[in-house]
């Protein structure tokens, strides 16, 4: 069961994120947990509940919301996704998102920024927390590093090599990785490979790469963003795509997320990014792994 | 058979023929992409230790590893023999598969012999032994020097660090995981 001093910090943190959103005019939304349709995920296998699946990210009903008209919108809820335990992974686990219509990636990123250093300095200013909470500096702007620079910073080969070679997570999690936001620097990585992002939109000018980002600090994966593939067409030949992906792992795919598709004709050029709150939570307070940081684990129930 | 779901600290698994014990883990899972299974493996055999990363399509045996309590005989040359009090059955294992267990290993002492496939591979110690001390500097009394452990030396010929007042024909307890001193011992 979680100390008494990290639920303490757990609340302040989740209530200095609502805090941020709030001023900032966004709308917390909440969509609902049990689900009939998922967007189709290769890597991502959910939990069923009886006809329904168990949430593994709340990206389509908040995309249909930002479809209806709301233009800033975020919203905290826990997510499910089988067979992920580890130091860092919780198979329930709570997310944030958020979405704003109107910018794209690299404003994103900006606004994350803005986020994970509103809240530090949010903690920061509470007895419950070392000073600095988070361990990293204010003042400086965080690192940014396109996924080719990491790769040829850091790797033994570049990523479309890793790619061909059908080794991309080891080289990421072995050589990458371990590089990424130390120092008291969170690092933003950006500019994915476009396979690499079955709901983002590709770069018009370079269209190999999809607009997506994703932030590390500490060695912590902590959040993962995108410009929003607006097309329904080309949406339609991803998640096509990773239905047969996930048939090839001998996985039994959903359906397509048809009134997802549908929605997606509304909607505006938007933004949205998931972050992984309980592991914000470690890096506001340091703790060494999840399980300092949830209520209880799932051994312990 | 194991999935690579089912890999955990301390597992003990079968690869390339050897048995390992797993001794970090961490799961991984990078940019919403495939998890991985980042291990350090100690090889039972010869203590050395690697470094594997697996996926989630690999699949493992667990090592068939059995453990038996023996009793410590004596050692000649490099091998140290043992036997079982029950079946007074006698094997021995080498001073390479003893390793710094020898510190601490006495006559007649009870241990526990792992086994792969049928032959020794280790042994493991009670956490817990009491030693004799054959060797310390007298202690003297009112030392103010401000040192407050110094080297003794036990009936093994291991030299450890233990307090001042600790003599020539003490008894102590040692912590075989640690090798540091934790108390004296009357008996």
């Amino acid at each position: 069961m979680i100390s008494g001093l990290r639920l303490r910090q757990r609340a302040a943190v989740f209530r200095a994120v609502r805090l941020f959103f709030e001023e900032r005019d966004y709308l917390e939304a909440d969509t609902p947990l049990l689900l009939p349709v998922l967007a189709p995920e290769r890597w991502i296998e959910p939990f069923t509940a009886g006809d329904l699946f168990l949430q593994t990210s709340p990206e389509l009903c908040m995309k249909r919301l930002l479809a209806a008209g709301h233009a800033r919108l975020y919203q905290i809820c826990p997510c499910f996704r089988k067979g992920e335990r580890g130091g860092r992974h919780l198979p329930e686990f709570s997310m944030l998102e958020w979405y704003r219509a109107g910018i794209d990636y690299l404003a994103l990123m900006d606004e994350c920024e803005e986020l994970v250093k509103s809240v530090a300095l949010e903690c920061s200013a509470r007895k419950l927390f070392a000073k600095p909470a988070g361990c990293f500096r204010l003042d400086i702007p965080f690192e940014r590093l396109t996924v080719a620079e990491a790769f040829g910073k850091y790797a033994r080969c570049d990523e479309n090599a890793a790619l061909a070679a059908g080794c991309y997570e080891e080289v990421m999690v072995e050589e990458v990785e371990p590089h990424l936001g130390k120092g008291g620097r969170p690092t933003f990585l950006y500019d994915y490979p476009a396979g690499l992002a079955s709901l983002a939109r590709r770069k018009s000018e370079e269209p190999a790469l999809a607009e997506r980002f994703e932030l590390y600090a500490d060695g912590i994966e902590l959040a993962n963003g995108f410009s929003e593939l607006t097309d329904p067409v080309e949406q339609r030949c991803r998640f096509e795509e990773e239905r047969r992906l996930i048939l090839s792992t001998g996985r039994e795919p959903g359906p397509i997320p048809e009134r997802f598709l549908a929605a997606l004709h509304d909607m505006p050029e938007a933004a949205g990014i998931a972050l992984g709150l309980d592991r914000l939570v470690m890096l506001m307070t340091g703790a060494a792994t999840i399980d300092e940081v949830v209520c209880f684990v799932p051994e312990e129930l | 058979m194991l999935n690579a779901s089912d890999l955990r600290k301390g597992l003990k698994i079968l690869l390339d023929g050897d048995p390992y014990i797993i001794t970090r883990f961490e799961f991984s899972k990078p940019g919403k992409g495939q998890s991985l299974y980042k291990c350090r493996l100690r090889n039972m055999i010869n203590g050395n230790s690697t470094d594997r990363t697996f996926r989630s399509n690999e699949k493992f045996e667990k090592a068939s590893l059995e453990e038996r309590s023996m009793q410590y005989l004596y050692s000649q040359g490099d091998e140290f023999h043992f036997m079982d009090v029950n079946t007074y059955e006698q094997l021995s294992l080498t001073r390479e598969q003893i390793a710094e267990n020898v510190n601490y290993l006495i006559d007649n002492m009870e241990v526990t012999v792992l086994f792969f496939n049928g032959s020794p591979i280790d042994i493991t110690l009670p956490i817990f032994v009491n030693l004799a001390v054959t060797q310390a500097d007298p202690w003297v009394k009112g030392d103010t020097s401000g040192t407050d452990t110094k080297p003794v030396t036990v009936e093994t010929g291991y030299v450890l660090q233990a307090p001042p007042f600790i003599e020539e024909g003490d008894r102590i307890q040692v912590d075989t995981r640690t090798g540091e001193y934790i108390t004296r011992v009357k008996d």
